[in-house]
């Protein structure tokens, strides 16, 4: 997956699970807690959503590579 | 013989009087089953399904969609089955059998694209989202798109202003891009339900556009109705506080381990293990696991954990989670998942908001380290938790660095002291320690 794909991925599952946010001003190296105010749960279901999407399986050992919208899009560039 | 009873308005939280009843999801001569969702009620907070609580047959509908009634008007006549069909009147009157999380559903229900916030806005200013350009990343609709079309409202030349419809026949007609103002109402006073919705949709009409202006300021209700119901709390519950610092090393090392060998979507989150280690600690110290009515104090036989859930955009909600203490870790995350879903989705049952017996604040998710909570009333303790930090920490002699959180307990004086609200905190300290009990389905005492 190249990193405009993975973004693509990342920001439509990210609409759904935090609607109403307006992703265009999120900073890529900013942590999606702060900005977009996810909480584990959201967190978890992004998590989920991406396996669904590109069947990567996010491990735990791997959340703080998956928490700005930057390293997600690394991280599906590199394994999906 | 045939028993005939009345299905009430009921009370969903301390801070309800009235109840606008939204859409009846039956006709008369409709078998009920209970559990069954008969009807959505809105109050100051959020649209709420309502369940039925015994099987049945609806004789008669009482109230017309659109009609604020008080808490225990009876809404509808049922007949046959059980002798009573009452939704529980008051949280603090023993509830009737309710209906759980279904076993198995592990999955949320997905909402639509469209967050809570924007669809109370849209409703309560009588916009239709369906007619809404949304400016959003993926064209969802936003806030600032709702005010927009409620200020400039484009009128239908075939019926102006504002479709009358139901939250649920919103959601649908969203759902399915069906323009509201091009379906035809078949509810009572021309409402249009679900059914006309689906109807329309096969039928594909061509859109035309209608909205309306009626700005009303949902978030300012639920606002008011959380700073009433804070007001009741302090004015009448002489509170008491006490903190604790629990070590989580062993919880949360029990916890990756576990998960490590799990799919995505059979994890566990910290609060599954929080929130179970308070419902064991409730029934080892019940002082706490109740209601205080009518100046005396009512245990709970059970208990229903009460999750503070925040809304996106600000308002909170506290469903219930039946029975936590027996279920296990897994079922209880399953429960935790639906109804964090349900409340953000605007899609809570009647059952999951009138009866906690005690509610846990979960606010560490972001930020802060502790939190020092407000009881809701008749409830009689509130349980906090706050951010699992790393600190320095003092075990068999030896300093490290420690995961930690602090655990609160805000509890009434009229019912416990010090010493007792100490215990139950000390019981939720024993029980992370010993994070395979808490997997137990909650063993008999």
């Amino acid at each position: 997956m190249t990193p405009d794909e993975a973004r693509t991925v990342v920001t439509d599952i990210l609409g759904r699970i935090a609607p109403g946010e307006d992703l265009t001003d999120v900073e890529p190296d900013a942590d999606l807690r702060d900005e977009i105010d996810l909480d584990s749960l959201d967190f978890l279901g992004m998590v989920e959503a991406i396996k669904e999407r590109t069947g990567v399986d996010v491990p735990e050992e791997d959340y703080p590579k998956v928490r700005t919208l930057a390293g997600v899009a690394a991280y599906l560039a590199t394994h999906a | 013989m045939t028993a005939v009873a009345d299905f009430r308005m009921p009370s969903l939280g301390a801070d309800m009087d009235e109840g606008t009843l939204v859409e009846w999801l039956v006709a008369p001569g409709d078998e009920v089953r209970r559990g069954q969702v008969v009807a959505v009620v809105d109050t100051a907070k959020a649209a709420i399904e309502v369940e039925v609580f015994a099987d049945g047959v609806v004789q008669e509908l009482l109230v017309e969609p659109g009609t604020t009634v008080a808490v225990g008007t009876p809404l509808a006549r049922l007949s046959g089955g059980d002798a009573t069909v009452d939704a529980p009147p008051a949280p603090e009157v023993t509830a009737p059998p309710q209906v759980k999380v279904e076993p198995g559903v592990t999955a949320p229900p997905k909402p639509p694209p469209v967050s809570p916030v924007v669809r109370h806005l849209a409703h309560q200013a009588g916009v239709d989202l369906a007619a809404v350009a949304g400016t959003g990343p993926h064209g969802e609709v936003r806030r600032q798109d709702v005010a927009r079309a409620a200020k400039n409202p484009v009128v239908s030349p075939v019926r102006g202003g504002h479709v009358p419809a139901s939250p649920r026949a919103r959601r649908r007609a969203l759902e399915l891009g069906v323009e509201l103002a091009d379906v035809r109402g078949t509810g009572p006073d021309s409402v249009v339900t679900v059914l006309d919705v689906e109807r329309a949709a096969a039928a594909s009409q061509p859109a035309t556009r209608a909205e309306s202006t009626a700005p009303v300021d949902k978030k300012q209700a639920m606002r008011d109705a959380i700073g009433a119901l804070m007001a009741r709390s302090k004015r009448e519950i002489p509170h008491y506080y006490l903190r604790n610092t629990v070590d989580l090393t062993r919880a949360l090392a029990w916890l990756t381990e576990r998960n490590a060998a799990r799919g995505v979507g059979d994890r566990l989150v910290p609060a599954a293990l929080l929130l179970k280690a308070a419902a064991l600690a409730a029934r080892q110290v019940p002082q706490v696991n109740g209601s205080y009515v009518d100046d005396a104090f009512r245990p709970a036989d059970h208990v229903h954990l009460g999750v503070a859930v925040s809304l996106r955009g600000g308002g909170l909600v506290a469903p219930a989670i039946h029975d936590a203490d027996q279920l296990g870790l897994d079922a209880l995350m399953a429960a935790l998942k639906d109804v964090v879903a349900r409340a953000r989705s605007g899609r809570l049952r009647a059952s999951q908001m009138s009866d906690p017996t005690l509610t846990v604040t979960n606010l560490g998710e972001r930020g802060v380290e502790e939190v020092q909570g407000v009881i809701y009333p008749p409830q009689v303790a509130l349980v906090g938790f706050g951010t699992v930090v790393e600190r320095p920490w003092v075990a068999d002699g030896t300093l490290g660095v420690h995961p930690v959180v602090v655990a609160t307990l805000a509890a009434d004086h009229r019912v416990t002291d010090g010493h007792t609200g100490g215990r139950f905190l000390a019981a939720v300290d024993a029980l992370l320690q010993d994070p395979g009990r808490l997997d137990s389905e909650g063993e008999p005492e």
